[in-house]
């Protein structure tokens, strides 16, 4: 295995994570709701992942518990925001912080303990091309469903009626309601669908990113997903483009750290935001194709006139 | 006048009318917004449904339509009973709606925004050309591929209405639908209401201009305070008439019988350009008006052509590039901020009354700081506020304007549209500004309210203040304006003695007859 195809598989690994949180927040987001907590659903995510993997010996089980994990904390927001209209900024950071104290508690008996490894899947023949090969046959199944998502979340987005009355319901609510479609239920499933995709992400993190359990071992990821789905103005595939570049750029800054450039290391690991923040910004930058693809009604609570 | 009103119900239901609503109640808290409300509709007849704000309307529609459900009462579809749960319910037997602030989504297109309203197995190609069908048919041309925000309020207006015409309805509902239209816009409805009308489509009308309601409708039903006060044939009712039932009193008449005599100008615009804030905004080009003391002077034009950008420039609210370009009161103002321009004798109305000309979480005497803390009044002294003297400013103006709340000193959120602006626009004449511009002064105000407001601005001008009117109400302009200016696409005609203009000219300036033909991206273009 050579060095390079060594580093490209490091980025996979490290934007995978990034890209599913993000790919859930911006289905989220699309229904117009800004949901803040995506670090607590994360860390729930991979406390339940960790644990049920430990616990059963499998870690396809594991996936499955971290996903329940994220839905669990999105259905509290959701009840909160939605059916209680509480403040989506407060409640989406009350989330966070609840999660990052909860998934302690749970995971203290986990700390140190050697966890369930998601295995790579190869791809019989097609994995074993040089080079090309590993990286593109050879991941492990979370990966695969990462691009998935991106290809599926465009389709469903733009080319089903399931999402136009997602981003119907994101422009204009009252609209919506008008129309007589049920704002909340909406937002509900998008909620959940954000809070799943969340879980897994966490669960990628102690299932295959580094398969134990460390206390906030997200590390601010959902804080940079959130930050990718604004600067991606809402396309998924913009969205991918950025999380492989963020990865790409973290990787390639421990690499050159550890090759001893003598370049500041807090430089080195402020580039990726730097770049990816640059990036966006240029790809973005038609307005007109912004301002259609920003939901309207983003973060504001909808109360049903009866 | 009396003769022609008889209160109809009591008896059973009829297959003969194709919607009956009786005894429907509608209870918020103790406040009944409909009381015992009876209405019957016949198929082919234009129905209109008058009253004053609050008077009801929205809240019977509201019940109709499925999206609120009475508290009492019952409806019946031809003759048989209903319960209509939601707007869905309602489509499927045959109910359309066009919304007065309309249910339309700014960032998709007009396939999109009609497909969201028809049933699920819809296809986006095939709707398309059926969108194209329909709109041909019914003269509403539309294009399916464009994007609702860059549409102006008479197309979005046709995408309701088409949306309504594919779900093949037997009853339409309208609310409020000529208040955004030009003359000729309007027309162009009425034909088509008329012809739906002679297809058999029942079309239930709300509106408060009570002349279209006469030329165009067959029977009416007149809500006050919830409650039906009269059932009438609007041909055999005037204009006065109406009203009389509408407001339960005479409307009050305005005086604009005074002598024409103008002064020294007071606001002075003078090759006024400005580039388009964002993609969706107008830019403005090279506009010249003076406004005299002693006089109204009102531009009209189809909303979205620039009207709220002259606004903005002329408040304040964006800081023009040269200071000479706006002139108030002798002092050119163009680099100044809004305080500086209120503090030289201006004052404004914003078009949006609620999140723009009034904070809707805050108290009306605190409201009205906001507007008038640099004035002699002395509301603010060295950075502390004087409360008492903006309560009092505030009992002041809601009684000179009739502004009627439920406690002394209310949320601005919790007064209705038409009181909010009653209060806008009394916080600012209150102060009796030398220059006073407006935006929009009536937008979906009674006509009570309506005749209130327009009184005081003319009263405000004979006191020798300069007053500008930006309204797309013709029959508002007419009534109040010494000179009449047409704004479309960001020019604005000359302004004209209001004696001296046509409807038909009005019409023409308004579809951009005095827009200069060569403009730059014209040049670029033929180069």
């Amino acid at each position: 295995m050579g060095g390079t195809e060594a580093i490209i598989l490091t980025i996979i690994t490290a934007s995978t994570p990034l890209l599913l949180a993000a790919i859930g927040e911006l289905v989220t987001e699309r229904s117009g709701v800004l949901n803040l907590g995506v670090e607590g659903m994360m860390v729930m995510g991979a406390v339940c992942g960790f644990g049920a993997a430990y616990t059963t010996g499998s870690p396809y089980l594991g996936i499955l518990a971290g996903i329940a994990g994220g839905m669990f904390m999105a259905f509290m927001f959701a009840v909160m925001t939605q059916t209680l209209a509480t403040n989506q900024v407060a409640t989406g950071l009350a989330l966070t912080l609840l999660g990052l104290g909860l998934s302690g508690l749970i995971g203290e008996s986990f700390v140190g303990l050697p966890g369930a490894k998601l295995e790579q899947i190869s791809i019989p023949f097609l994995s074993t091309i040089p080079f090309i090969g590993p990286i593109l046959f050879g991941q492990d199944i979370l990966v695969y469903i990462s691009i998935a998502l991106v290809f599926a979340t465009t389709y469903v987005l733009f080319k089903t009626r399931v999402g136009l009355i997602i981003r119907s319901v994101g422009d204009n609510h009252n609209s919506a309601h008008a129309l007589g479609y049920n704002v909340i239920a909406v937002r509900y499933a998008c909620i959940l669908f954000g809070g799943a995709c969340s879980g897994l992400s966490g669960a990628y993190l102690s299932l295959a990113y580094t398969p134990q359990w460390i206390e906030n071992m997200t590390a601010g990821r959902g804080w940079i997903a959130l930050a990718l789905v604004v600067f991606s103005t809402w396309l998924p595939k913009r969205l991918a483009i950025g999380a492989y570049l963020f990865g790409a750029v973290w990787i390639m800054g421990l690499y050159v750290q550890a090759q001893g450039f003598g370049i500041p290391s807090q430089f080195l690991s402020s580039l990726p935001y730097l770049v990816t923040i640059i990036a966006l910004v240029i790809i973005s930058g038609n307005k007109t194709l912004t301002r259609v693809n920003t939901p309207a009604c983003i973060g504001q609570t909808f109360v049903p006139d009866r | 006048m009396g003769k022609n009103i008889s209160i109809r119900g009591g008896t059973a239901a009829s297959a003969d009318y194709l919607l009956e609503a009786r005894g429907i109640t509608k209870m918020y808290g103790d406040l009944a917004a409909n009381n015992d409300v009876t209405l019957k509709i016949a198929p082919g007849e234009i129905h209109a449904l008058l009253g004053e704000n609050g008077a009801g309307k929205s809240t019977l529609v509201k019940i109709i339509y499925g999206s609120i459900q009475p508290t009492d009462g019952e409806l019946y579809w031809l003759g048989e009973k209903v319960h209509i749960a939601n707007p869905a319910a309602a489509r499927n037997l045959g109910v359309g709606m066009v919304f007065q602030h309309f249910s339309l989504f700014e960032a998709l297109n007009v396939a999109e925004n009609i497909a969201l309203a028809l049933p699920k197995d819809i296809d986006i190609e095939d709707l398309s050309e059926k969108i194209s069908e329909v709109s041909q048919e019914y003269g509403l041309p539309l294009e399916p591929t464009a994007l609702v925000a860059d549409l102006s309020v008479g197309e979005r207006q046709r995408i309701e209405i088409v949306r309504c015409l594919l779900q093949e309805p037997r009853l339409l509902i309208m609310d409020e639908p000529t208040a955004v239209l030009t003359p000729q816009e309007a027309d162009q409805l009425f034909l088509t209401l008329e012809r739906l009308a002679s297809e058999g489509c029942a079309v239930l009308y709300i509106s408060h201009r009570l002349d279209e309601v006469k030329r165009l409708c067959h029977d009416a039903t007149i809500l006050r305070m919830g409650k039906v006060v009269g059932h009438v044939d609007p041909q055999q009712e005037t204009a006065a008439s109406l009203a009389r039932l509408m407001v339960g009193a005479d409307v009050h008449a305005i005086n604009a019988n005074r002598e024409y005599n103008p002064g020294e100008t007071l606001l002075k615009l003078n090759a006024l350009c400005q580039d388009a804030d964002g993609p969706f905004g107008v830019s403005l080009l090279d506009i010249n008006l003076d406004v005299k003391a002693g006089e109204v002077v009102a531009i009209a034009g189809v909303a979205g052509n620039g009207q709220s950008e002259l606004f903005d420039a002329i408040s304040g609210e964006r800081v023009s590039s040269s200071t000479s370009t706006i002139r108030i009161d002798g002092r050119d103002s163009g680099l100044d901020n809004i305080t500086t321009r209120r503090k030289n004798g201006a004052g404004f109305v914003p078009e949006e009354r609620l999140g723009h000309g009034a904070v809707p979480g805050l108290s009306l005497s605190e409201n009205i700081v906001l507007t008038r803390h640099s004035d002699d009044d002395g509301l603010s002294k060295s950075g502390f506020l004087d409360r008492e003297s903006a309560v009092a400013i505030n009992e002041r103006i809601t009684r000179d304007y009739d502004v009627r709340k439920g406690k002394p000193d209310p949320e601005a959120r919790s007064l209705s549209g038409g009181n909010l602006q009653k209060f806008v626009v009394g916080r600012e004449l209150d102060r009796k500004p030398k220059v006073l511009v407006i935006n929009q002064p009536t937008w979906g105000v009674d006509a009570g309210a309506a005749a209130l407001i327009r009184q005081a601005m003319i009263d405000l001008a004979l006191s020798g203040s300069a007053v500008l009117v930006i309204s797309q109400d013709l029959d508002e302009i007419f009534e109040i304006a010494d000179r009449i200016a047409v704004i479309s696409r960001g020019q604005l005609s000359d302004a004209y003695a209001s004696n001296e203009l046509s409807l038909e000219k009005i019409g023409l300036l308004m579809a951009g007859e005095h827009e200069k033909k060569t403009t730059v991206q014209d040049e670029k273009v033929s180069a």
